[in-house]
């Protein structure tokens, strides 16, 4: 088993464990909000979400460092899958918001709330990440040129959040100030149990994707050295690192 | 530096004698300008909806010096005689940004006025200077970060679909500002001066960007 996946079992139990742990306090302990009733509940999870994957998108800017520092060939791997997973992530997160949104503002987008339409501009941006690899045929050019996208773009992330501050007013409940939030301690306990929760979820699930593509490469390895060259077609384009 | 100056040297002067770039830049500001005409139905603009016309026209104007940027280098062999020849790199970067900079400001010395005659209101002079001010601080933040894109897209094989795809979000933050900042200058009782809080956001950008350009421009030319 290579290194990665050594953790696997461990890590998707405590996955579980977790994201249950935490489905139960939204539902049976959080208590009903005032003045949105139980639409609000979906709260605890497009904030952990949209949180987890803007952390996904820095981190994989950090992995692309690694892999521009070493030119090793996992951290493009890790690079590609936290962003990958993040992207998914993200699109759940807006998604998600958008119901919140409706509950709560009585409108499915509002422009004039800055972290929404930062999160939209980080969305749009990385959404071009899988189009720039695909169009790069070359695998080692293809990981270089993505690796420095994922280092401008990782840091472009805060930066982008704070120009999109500035232009607009405040409207979003600020959640993760330096106060810790408004919210009373029951609400608090369960927003951060969902957002550990969903952390651990997005680790568990980029390992899993990660051991998938090792796995494949592997076997294509080892078809190739049992069977001859002749034995595999050879691979398509594509936007992975393979 | 004198490797950064006989690029730019070189780009001028190709600039000047194939005449590739900048006019279609400034065509396609002019027609951009007549387009919102008939786009808004307005005869003249004014405040905050002048200065998003004004800065989408270049911003889309500069798309297509961002798209030509590094084409001849790709098609005719330079980056491999550049790679060989024994210098530092980071010229390449600052040739290219310098020269995609000297390619916005004349499509500005065009564009703008094309746009004032067509589009804006009368009376700008006391605001001009405010106006030029942004206008070069976001020329920078456009010319950092279109020489970057440029040099990704450059590679790929689609490259006038990536360059545009990557660009445009990455400088949304850079249009913001300016924007905003032209906002309060183009309005028919403009003080003048330009909105303290959006110039240092500008110049903020550019400096962040210019650095992380010259922290990993060297990785785009490796081959």
């Amino acid at each position: 088993m290579t290194t990665h996946v050594r953790h696997l079992r461990s890590l998707s139990i405590a996955t579980v464990v977790l994201l249950t742990a935490s489905l139960i306090l939204v539902f049976f302990y959080a208590p009903l909000d005032a003045e949105q009733g139980f639409v609000q509940k979906i709260f605890y999870i497009h904030v952990p979400l949209a949180i987890v994957s803007l952390g996904g998108f820095i981190l994989g800017g950090l992995f692309g460092v690694g892999y521009l520092r070493t030119g090793k060939r996992i951290w493009d791997m890790r690079s590609y899958c936290a962003i990958h997973m993040a992207l998914i992530f993200s699109i759940g997160g807006l998604l998600a918001g958008s119901i919140w949104a409706k509950a709560s503002w009585g409108h499915w987008w509002v422009w004039s709330e800055p972290t929404l339409v930062s999160y939209l501009i980080v969305i749009l941006l990385f959404c071009t990440y899988q189009p720039l690899r695909f169009s790069i045929e070359d695998p080692e050019r293809q990981a270089r040129y993505a690796a420095v996208f994922s280092v401008v773009c990782g840091a472009f992330v805060p930066i982008n959040f704070i120009v999109v501050r500035l232009s607009a007013e405040y409207l979003h409940p600020r959640v993760l100030n330096l106060e810790g939030g408004n919210m009373p301690g029951p609400m608090k306990l369960t927003f951060y149990t969902s957002l550990v929760a969903i952390a651990l979820l997005f680790a568990t699930l980029m390992r899993y994707e990660m051991a998938a593509k090792e796995t494949r490469i592997q076997t294509r390895r080892l078809r190739r050295a049992l069977m001859g060259d002749d034995a595999i077609r050879p691979l398509g384009r594509s936007a992975a690192p393979q | 530096m004198r490797t950064a100056l006989a690029i730019l040297r070189k780009d001028l002067l190709l600039e000047l004698r194939t005449l590739e770039t900048i006019p279609s830049m400034a065509m396609l500001a002019v027609i951009t300008c007549v387009i919102f005409h008939f786009g808004l139905n307005r005869n003249a603009l004014s405040g905050q909806l002048a200065a998003g016309v004004l800065t989408v026209t270049l911003l889309f104007a500069s798309m297509l010096g961002i798209n030509r940027l590094f084409v001849a280098e790709r098609e005719q062999g330079g980056f491999d005689a550049f790679l060989l020849a024994p210098v530092d790199r980071t010229a390449m970067l600052t040739a290219k940004a310098t020269a995609l900079f000297v390619y916005l400001l004349v499509l500005e010395l065009i564009a703008v006025p094309a746009f004032a005659l067509f589009l804006a209101p009368p009376h700008l002079g006391s605001s001009l200077p405010g106006v030029i001010l942004i206008l070069v601080l976001s020329d920078i933040a456009f010319a950092v970060i279109g020489t970057f894109v440029s040099a990704i897209a450059v590679q790929t094989r689609a490259r006038d679909l990536i360059g545009p795809m990557i660009g445009l979000p990455l400088l949304l933050p850079a249009l913001i500002a300016t924007a905003r900042g032209l906002g309060p200058l183009l309005t028919v009782q403009a003080s003048g001066s330009p909105p303290a809080k959006w110039l240092a956001v500008l110049g903020l950008y550019d400096l962040v960007n210019a650095l992380l350009a010259y922290a990993v421009f060297d990785f785009l030319l490796e081959d």
